[in-house]
């Protein structure tokens, strides 16, 4: 009677899932509340976690709660500690949850929200959260080690080296892209300049106190550091309105992009506990704080969708990110629904604190599935917006020109409703001088944000404060993800040419360390100014090479988590990473070829240098170049791009080619010759046998 | 139903700090303890410091996502 019960609950559930479902795909022309995309998703979520993960966790991978696990064997109260799974669920989603599935779907919305959530569940169920799973379970079963010696064992030391290379080159492109989303934040806005700035001398004065003053008290540290941010939002919109101040803190891109990229090389060299450490805690607390807020806010107010669920760009011709639904739409969402830099986290510092190997499921689909809630919130809060403020924001200057009118004349052609009016209103509910062609996600996030906040809290009034307090939210994790993977880059640029070059391996060498750091800034300062100077936005071309990147290392790790499932001769279930690992080559490779060979120049590479090698030739010179020389610029950057998205499809094509020897050779062998570390019992079942 | 709030509230801040790297100095102290009788056991400030380091010094690799 009770397993009746049960059943009919779930049938229950699946029928309400199902019915969202119906209700957002047979909508007809008229706007729906954003609480059926929720619903949707929830059930969507709920069921895969109960039938699909649990099938994974007992049928395939077998789990065994008794096996020991590195957090016992090397217990050493630091690094490696017993802990709890939902202590451990918070750590783990603090450390995947980023920019990346905030921004994603908001630049997807430019083809309606339907195309994005759909993948978001799809990806996330089938592909995203199976891979952070297995990922965490084969790093779990061997030592906690990280993925590079992963794929070194399982499939050989030159794959190692190669995933290690392609690794590297992500952080650039990544930290670049991110760099790239806060230039274009706070250009031309005072008051978001002035409190991202504030941001450092509160850090460093958190800094300081948690060092000298009162060691050890994050959470009194964190909370003076929460006030101090909060009065340097509202001390904004006093700067702002004074016209020397104001003048001081505006800055143009070009200008935002080298103070970032001195602030990149500074930041990164400073003693952690300075400036890192204490940015850390504020922007993880406000991170987490944020997102619950986010999530509270879109139930209770429950806004409207107004953009249409299918835009007329699904062909490709959007002005935001150019090139088809297919694969770019794929390569554009990214993060939300599979995201290969989750391999690097669940391979990292999780699997060495995880208590018992069947919390795998727990926290690693687990933390996956609450990853892609929060692209869909960002899916949510883009598609609230009217349609017409949406493209105002998000289209680059080059098509909807620099001013109201000219941006009302393009957009309304495209069938969207824009006044002048609705542009000089919006931008004065946030607190901004124009939101024509702010691109980059973030400041559409920070309007919807503030749209939906506001509602929730101090009516319109405060609309300009939550704004600024989105800007700020994401600037402070961006840049602290800038000054951490400076540092991480540096270190592994270490390891990489230390391998080499002896000398450059000491870490603690100051020379060596300088000149890591200087190629590190100077990689990501290359494509950020690159991307900053490009009159198409720069995240037109940045955000896909992007997201190909991300979407590299996702195949990397289905690759080796479909080896290791071969290794383990699981072969009648290797479909549960075969098939993943499929779509996402499929998608990245094509992607990428596109990017390079299109006829298109506002999608292939070598179209758009040959379209500016045309004009060289009639001696013209195209916007946004101003001479000769820097036409060859153009040039020069697209030829650099092109280099780089080879690259990407040779790691791609190599690490699949090794793949397959690595299976070939397991499918000979009839015993499993998988490297996990020998069975023993956990400590626990230990003593019962006793 | 105050047990649950205390266990609740005391799962929730150690899942906060362990998201800026620093797990239970309680649980380290018990573990030299028992594992290690006898071996000097940093102080809160020293485990602090230590925690520090591993998380953003040249032990620590890429520890967030974008």
């Amino acid at each position: 009677m009770n397993q009746l019960i049960k059943w009919a609950g779930w049938l229950l559930f699946s029928l309400l899932g199902a019915a969202a479902i119906g209700v957002i795909a047979l909508n007809r022309g008229e706007s729906i509340s954003a609480i059926w995309v929720v619903i949707a998703a929830v059930c969507v979520y709920v069921i895969a976690f109960r039938f699909y993960s649990q099938f994974i966790a007992n049928r395939v991978l077998k789990l065994d709660a008794t096996r020991m696990t590195p957090a016992y064997k090397y217990n050493d109260g630091l690094d490696h500690v017993p802990t709890n799974k939902y202590v451990l669920f918070g750590h783990h989603f603090a450390a995947i949850a980023g920019a990346g599935p905030l921004v994603g779907p908001i630049l997807a919305a430019q083809m309606g929200y339907l195309p994005s959530m759909l993948w978001l569940l799809a990806g996330v169920v089938f592909a995203g959260a199976v891979q952070d799973f297995i990922i965490l379970f084969i790093s779990t079963r061997r030592h906690a080690r990280s993925l590079g010696d992963l794929i070194k064992s399982e499939l050989g030391y030159v794959p190692g080296m190669i995933a290690l290379f392609g690794t590297f080159f992500i952080m650039l492109i990544l930290l670049a892209v991110l760099s790239l989303i806060v230039v274009k934040a706070l250009a031309e806005s005072p008051w978001g300049t002035f409190t991202v700035a504030a941001t450092i001398p509160i850090a460093m004065f958190m800094g300081i106190y948690s060092r000298y003053l009162r060691p050890c008290a994050i959470a009194e540290v964190s909370l003076i550091g929460f006030v101090l941010l909060v009065l340097s939002i509202v001390a904004g919109q006093y700067v702002q309105e004074n016209p020397v101040w104001a003048a001081f803190f505006t800055a143009t891109g070009e200008q935002l992009t080298w103070v970032l990229i001195g602030y990149g090389f500074i930041a990164s060299v400073l003693p952690v506990w300075l400036l890192l450490a204490p940015r850390d805690y504020l922007s993880t607390f406000l991170k987490i704080g944020t997102i619950v807020g986010l999530a509270i806010g879109i139930i209770i107010i429950s806004p409207e969708l107004k953009m249409p669920a299918l835009t007329q760009f699904v062909d490709g011709s959007g002005p935001v990110w150019s090139g088809d639904l297919f694969p770019f739409l794929f390569v554009t969402v990214a993060c939300g629904a599979i995201s290969g830099f989750h391999s690097l986290i669940a391979s990292g510092t999780t699997p060495k604190m995880i208590q018992n190997e069947a919390d795998a499921r727990f926290i690693g689909y687990g933390a996956m599935l609450m990853e892609s809630f929060v692209a869909i919130m960002a899916l949510v809060a883009a598609s609230a917006l009217e349609p017409g403020i949406y493209f105002t924001m998000n289209s680059p200057a080059a098509i909807i020109g620099t001013t109201a009118e000219s941006a009302v004349q393009t957009i309304s052609q495209w069938g969207f409703h824009i006044t002048p009016e609705m542009i000089a209103q919006t931008a004065q509910n946030v607190g901004e001088h124009s939101i024509i062609s702010r691109t980059g996600g973030a400041p559409t996030l920070a309007v919807g944000m503030a749209q939906i906040l506001s509602d929730v809290v101090g009516d319109g009034a405060m609309m300009a404060f939550w704004y600024h307090f989105a800007i700020l939210f994401e600037a402070l994790f961006i840049l602290t993800a800038v000054d951490a993977g400076t540092r991480a880059g540096r270190f592994m640029l270490q390891d990489l040419l230390g391998t080499f070059i002896p000398a450059m391996k000491q870490t603690d060498s100051l020379v060596a360390s300088l000149i890591a750091t200087g190629i590190c800034v100077s990689g990501w300062g290359y494509f950020l100014y690159q991307g900053v100077i490009d009159p198409l936005g720069g995240i037109n071309t940045l955000w896909p090479l992007f997201g190909i990147a991300n979407q590299m290392l996702a195949g990397i790790a289905l690759v080796l988590c479909t080896c290791v499932l071969f290794r383990m001769k699981l072969d009648r279930f290797a479909w549960i990473t075969v098939i993943p690992a499929i779509w996402v080559y499929t998608c990245t490779l094509t992607a990428a070829w596109q990017k390079i060979f299109h006829d298109n120049p506002r999608i292939g590479f070598l179209a758009h240098a040959g379209k500016y090698q045309d004009a060289v030739m009639q001696g013209t010179v195209l916007a946004p170049a101003k001479s000769v020389a820097q036409m060859q610029q153009v040039i020069f950057n697209d030829y650099i791009n092109t280099v780089l998205t080879t690259l990407f499809m040779v790691v791609l094509v190599s690490m699949l080619a090794f793949g397959i020897r690595t299976i070939l050779q397991a499918r000979i062998v009839r015993h499993p010759t998988t490297s996990e570390a020998p069975f023993e019992l956990l400590p626990v079942y230990v003593a019962s046998e006793k | 139903m105050n047990n649950v709030i205390n266990h609740v509230w005391k799962q929730l801040t150690q899942s906060l700090r362990l998201m800026v790297g620093v797990p239970e100095y309680s649980t380290y102290i018990e573990h030299m303890r028992s594992a290690h009788p006898g071996q000097a056991i940093m102080s809160q400030e020293a485990f602090f410091r230590e925690r520090l380091e591993a998380r953003y010094g040249s032990k620590g690799r890429m520890n967030r996502c974008c």
